[in-house]
């Protein structure tokens, strides 16, 4: 999925174009009359004793270098295509081998026993689990991570805010399984406390109702704050670079008028970075919906589909993958890449969604100022 | 509405360099005073002392005093914040929030000072559209984004702004320099107009400019580069073009350096 953040840098200068030297030593194209080679004075325009050819005649050469470059760069996109293409195809045959068989509603079906006799598995649980943990991550750490940011940017002195960034994306780094073991030795024993204190104090939302109290809290709760911690440094860096992009012009206007600290944040900073925040998120959730190994460390799955995400059990689909793959039979690993891409599909929404949001005020993006 | 400002003694630094030293001089109400001089004088930052966006660069710091009639500016109490809120200011290049329609531009200000009735908004919007003669222009589309508009546009967009909230003094950095001379004529007739509310400051490099809107001009000058800049003199503008007491600014003035 495409999760690089926009370019929203309106000081960012344009490259400069490739800069051809009119005297280089290669023979010029067809149709050009020849030009004497002239030494190399580095950088600095050499004097020309002719006089420049006529706008017309140069506009029509195509330079070598451009040639060249425009068919490595046209070559590579189709090479890329072209094997994106073959990766699709490959994997939507092995699933669809797999759906024939499968004698369960794939869309509907809770279980997941594509080796037992007949064959019955479906992807209800594991999507919903996906969305659900991927969700929790979100809405705990996008507004951390946007708070973050601003701090950094534009509260902390330099030599706070340097460390921090440093940090943060020392953290960033940390591999995931990592995580998940810090997860299942210390997430998981001290989310007790406070799935307790959810349960005892917002039990009414039913969301946060947990039926058996004491168990130990593997859940998708559980999941989604570990991804949310996972996620953490990379929406916070990349809504920090998009905060310190924000124009000082902007910012001079908003305090000229009067504004604090909060107001110019609010009238300058965050209205810039809104689009850059989406796109940070993005990053952060298809991390999250694809997350395997710290998924499956703190999560006991089972297949339950509930909304009391402090209950345990649940699953998701790319920590399925991996529960599975080791002993799948044929079918069963067809299944799985069934599964695989119902994932896929679940990300392309969400990012679509997202640019949909971007698109919508692109004329206010800022870009153009 | 329109007050006089009375400046003593005001050094400012960036950092450890000293970038004005000692500039005092009067500014009278409903008046309009240029301040010229070359490039790297000091015009900008004396300009920002004025409203306390001076300190709002890392390391900077002024020291003397600003008088609004009779209160301090620098004065230990006194709130930066509503400093700015009472002096407006307008920019070299036009500024306007480029994610704000052309409403929300000239209603940023009257928000950050709490007015939020609809009516009281679409009110005040329109007058002060009106007043920067941009009204005619824009009134079809307030809520297509300010920087979709010409740069002249946008400059008196961004005066607009500044007027909305009423502001004893209103502060120019070269308001013009980036704009064509149609739109550098509206935006003098616009400050020609201004002055019957508004105590105006403008920084200019255009002689016949400051010549054409100003009522005083005050000269500015350094020593040698590297050296802080100072206030030389500030009198009638009539006087500064055809008789000033400083032979600098004769020099000046008639093109002999700067
Ligand atoms: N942000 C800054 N940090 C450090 N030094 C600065 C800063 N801004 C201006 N200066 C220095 O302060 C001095 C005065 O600059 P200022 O911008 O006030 O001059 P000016 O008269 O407005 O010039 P111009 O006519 O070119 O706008 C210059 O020497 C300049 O280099
Ligand atoms: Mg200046």
């Amino acid at each position: 999925m495409d999760t690089s953040p926009p370019r929203i840098s309106p000081r960012a200068e344009p490259a400069p174009p490739p800069s051809g030297r009119p005297d280089r030593p290669q023979g010029p194209p067809l149709g050009q009359e020849p030009r004497d080679n002239q030494p190399d004075t580095g950088g600095t325009p050499p004097p020309t004793d002719r006089p420049a050819p006529p706008p017309t005649e140069s506009r029509g050469r195509v330079r070598i270098g451009d040639r060249v470059f425009s068919g490595a760069a046209r070559g590579s996109g189709i090479v890329l295509l072209a094997v994106m293409a073959a990766i699709a195809g490959f994997l939507t045959l092995r699933a669809v081998d797999a759906l024939g068989k499968n004698e369960g509603n794939f869309l509907t079906t809770f279980e997941w026993t594509p080796n037992a006799e007949p064959p019955v598995f479906g992807v209800a649980v594991i999507a919903f689990g996906t969305v659900v943990s991927a969700l929790i991550a979100m809405i705990i750490a996008v507004p951390i991570a946007v708070g973050v940011a601003l701090f950094v940017s534009h509260y902390a002195p330099r030599r706070i805010a340097q460390p921090v960034a440093y940090l943060i994306d020392l953290l960033a780094a940390v591999p995931s399984i990592v995580y998940g073991l810090w997860g299942a030795l210390f997430l998981v024993p001290h989310m007790i406390g406070l799935t307790t204190w959810l349960d005892a104090y917002l039990g009414w939302t039913h969301v946060f109702d947990q039926t058996s109290t004491g168990v130990t809290p593997r859940n998708l709760f559980t999941a989604g704050v570990l991804l949310a911690v996972m996620i953490l440094p990379i929406v916070t860096n990349v809504s920090r670079e998009v905060f310190l992009q924000v124009p000082r012009m902007h910012e001079e206007a908003a305090l000229a008028l009067g504004a604090t600290r909060w107001e110019v944040i609010r009238t300058a900073v965050l209205p810039f970075g809104r689009s850059g925040v989406i796109s940070a998120s993005m990053l952060g959730l298809g991390r999250a919906l694809g997350e395997t190994m710290a998924v499956a460390t703190v999560l006991s799955s089972s297949p339950v589909l509930s909304l009391k995400i402090l209950d345990p059990g649940g699953g998701t689909i790319a920590q399925n993958i991996a529960a599975n793959f080791g002993e799948a039979q044929p079918i069963g690993r067809d299944a799985l890449v069934a599964s695989g891409l119902v994932l896929f599909l679940i990300t392309l929404l969400v990012n679509g969604a997202a640019r949909l949001i971007i698109a919508r005020r692109k004329e206010y993006s800022g870009a153009n100022a | 509405m329109a007050k006089r400002i009375d400046v003593s003694g005001l050094t400012a630094y960036y950092g450890k360099t000293k970038a004005i030293e000692d500039i005092s001089m009067t500014v009278e109400p409903r008046s309009v005073t240029a301040f010229i001089g070359p490039s790297g004088c000091g015009k900008s930052t004396f300009l920002r002392t004025l409203n306390r966006m001076h300190e709002v660069i890392p390391h900077a710091t002024v020291s003397g005093t600003v008088l609004l009639d009779d209160e301090n500016l620098y004065g230990p109490d006194v709130d930066p914040v509503a400093v700015r809120r009472t002096i407006g200011m307008v920019f070299q290049r036009p500024n306007p929030f480029p994610t704000m329609s052309i409403y929300d531009n000239v209603a940023a200000g009257l928000k950050l000072n709490g007015i939020r009735r609809r009516g009281e908004l679409d009110a005040l919007v329109e007058k002060s559209l009106r007043s920067a003669n941009l009204w005619n222009e824009v009134k079809d589309r307030l809520n297509k984004p300010g920087a979709g508009l010409s740069g002249g546009q946008q400059q008196r967009l961004c005066i607009a702004r500044a007027i909305a909230v009423e502001p004893e003094v209103l502060l120019m950095d070269e308001p013009c320099s980036a704009l064509d001379p149609i739109s550098t004529l509206a935006i003098e007739d616009l400050i020609s107009e201004l002055k019957e509310r508004f105590t105006i400051v403008i920084v200019t490099h255009n002689m016949q400019q400051a010549a054409r809107v100003s009522d005083r001009t005050a000269f500015f000058n350094l020593a040698a580069v590297g050296q802080p800049g100072r206030l030389i003199e500030i009198d009638a503008t009539e006087r500064i073009f055809s008789n000033p007491t400083v032979q600098a600014t004769e020099d000046y003035i008639s093109g002999r350096f700067g």
